[in-house]
């Protein structure tokens, strides 16, 4: 589905990502861990289209969308849920659906909203409220109901439980849970490590711009060296990052 | 209070001008965060419009004013696709310049092939009409121009609101990537957003010529201004501010120059700038926020 090799992307003279390489498989939830700095946002902005690569290839299904614009990426089938979910916060819930749509005719993005409520039912009931009066919750759901108005075939989430009370980071990894058993593709980016490596079939470790390991969720899950090392003590603690509660 | 409503009527024919630019500016800062200096060239190109055909071809108003209003949509498109569309992704200040670039180079293309002199035109029989309503004297081009003007932000609103187009034309102006992310082309959303703007500023351009029957290759600095300060009065880049903002000025305008001494009535503009320094003192975000807070 989607593969990446080879990944470079600097700002300047500085490279946030090095040479970094990782597939997500039809089907499958992919996490991508790691501590703070260590180049998950770049990546996803980079495969998003939203920064250019200094090096590397993008493919999607086997065909190269390297340096494709954000726009293009989207029509080629890849979402993004942005970190801090960039909502458009003085369009109502509706718009934002809408706009999450604008690439569909008319009449499929009208079925799309209705998938969108039975999915997300606490949307309707703000239906016309603008999007930057929504809870932290709410706002989680639209975003990502947002990205999945266009049907992607992979969807790319940065930081779903970011700024999130723990009872809501509960129901964004439940939600990350349910769509994985839709058989939605994702490649998910978090800081709360364990709770995305309870939900994702396999993870990747980045780590000061690099792939510091790799393999399925389970396995890493049960590496204590891996927290310690990499991603950072309180990562294995099973209650959201203090940051973030 | 005679005088006041009479004022209001007066001032609220001119602020429909404004308004209508300040709208177009707004428009176009919310995509390309530019306050657009090449704005008022669409006035000017209009006014040149207006004086080929109405004086040398011949035409009735009727028929120039659709020409009007193609040349101001047809420059506003031209002046994207040569001028912004290359500078898109630079710095503000290097849009803010090739604003000016494009707005002193229209001039003195004018200026070389028209000459610096004033250019007039024969305006409409019927503007200088005036209806009597009990101690009311109502210009009929003030009727004209406030119905037009309320038409066109009706129309304005239902295409902002309602359709793709308004709705990707918003998001787009809230968060530029984040519009793209969603899919909005950005070639396409910028282009629409010239076209709307020279939409506007053409509909303003026709009132506005119907008004002075000039044409000089400065015609349009002076509405420019104005747009761009009632834009800026709005909360730049909120469009319905703009528009509050360009009424408001032009209100504010025409209550001066009634209560000012006649000898003073030239200041009336350094007046209204004073006030609005003022105003800003108080409310530096202007009439409107333009943006609420996302609460998390």
């Amino acid at each position: 589905m989607l593969d990446i090799s080879g990944l470079t992307t600097r700002y300047g003279a500085i490279s946030a990502l090095r040479r970094v390489s990782l597939s997500v498989g039809a089907n499958e939830v992919v996490g991508l861990i790691g501590p703070n700095g260590a180049g998950k946002t770049t990546l996803l902005n980079t495969v998003a289209g939203l920064l250019r690569p200094a090096e590397g290839e993008v493919s999607l299904d086997g065909r190269p969308v390297t340096g494709y614009s954000p726009d293009r990426m989207l029509r080629a089938g890849l979402a993004l849920v942005p970190e801090h979910r960039r909502l458009f916060a003085q369009m109502t819930v509706v718009e934002n659906l809408r706009i999450g749509g604008v690439t569909s005719a008319a009449d499929e993005r009208s079925e799309r909203l209705d998938e969108m409520v039975e999915l997300f039912p606490v949307l309707k009931d703000k239906w016309a409220t603008a999007a930057g009066y929504l809870s932290g919750g709410e706002a989680q759901q639209l975003a990502i109901a947002r990205a999945l108005m266009s049907s992607p075939r992979i969807v790319l989430m940065d930081e779903p439980s970011l700024g999130l009370a723990p009872v809501l980071v509960d129901f964004v990894f439940d939600l990350i849970g349910r769509l994985r058993t839709e058989g939605r593709t994702m490649l998910v980016v978090e800081q709360n490590a364990t709770r995305l490596l309870e939900v994702a079939d396999r993870a990747y470790v980045l780590r000061t711009g690099e792939i510091a390991a790799e393999g399925p969720a389970a396995d890493l899950l049960a590496r204590e060296d891996l927290f310690d090392t990499f991603v950072g003590v309180s990562d294995r603690s099973d209650s959201p990052d203090p940051e973030q509660a | 209070m005679i005088d006041l409503l009479q004022s209001l009527i007066d001032g609220l024919g001119r602020g429909s001008i404004y308004a209508l630019l300040a709208l177009g500016i707004a428009v176009i800062f919310g995509v390309m965060h530019m306050v657009n200096f090449a704005h008022g060239e669409l006035i000017t190109v209009g006014a040149y419009v207006a004086f080929a055909v109405v004086v040398t071809a011949g035409w009735a108003w009727w028929a120039a004013a659709p020409l009007i209003f193609v040349a101001a949509v047809g420059t506003s498109v031209a002046i994207e696709f040569v001028a912004f569309r290359w500078v898109r992704g630079s710095s503000d200040f290097t849009m803010l310049l090739t604003s000016f670039a494009v707005h002193f180079l229209v001039q003195a293309i004018f200026v070389m092939t028209m000459g610096a002199s004033v250019r007039s035109f024969p305006r409409p029989d019927w503007a200088d009409r005036v209806w009597s309503v009990g101690d009311l004297n109502i210009q009929v081009i003030d009727v004209v121009v406030i119905g037009a003007t309320a038409a066109t932000m009706a129309v304005t609103v239902y295409l902002l609101q309602r359709t793709m187009f308004g709705i990707s034309l918003r998001a787009a102006a809230e968060d530029f990537d984040a519009a793209r992310l969603m899919g909005v082309r950005s070639n396409k959303v910028i282009r629409q957003a010239f076209i709307l703007a020279g939409a506007l500023a053409g509909i303003a351009a026709i009132f506005f010529l119907m008004r002075t029957g000039q044409a000089r290759p400065t015609t349009g600095l002076s509405p420019l201004l104005k747009g761009i300060l009632a834009a800026i009065i709005g909360g730049l880049g909120n469009m319905q501010g703009a528009v509050y903002g360009g009424l408001l000025l032009g209100v504010s305008e025409v209550l001066l120059r009634s209560w000012l001494p006649e000898d003073l009535v030239g200041i009336t503009d350094g007046v209204v700038f004073a006030l609005i320094a003022l105003f800003f003192i108080f409310r530096p975000q202007g009439l409107l926020n333009v943006r609420s807070a996302e609460r998390v």
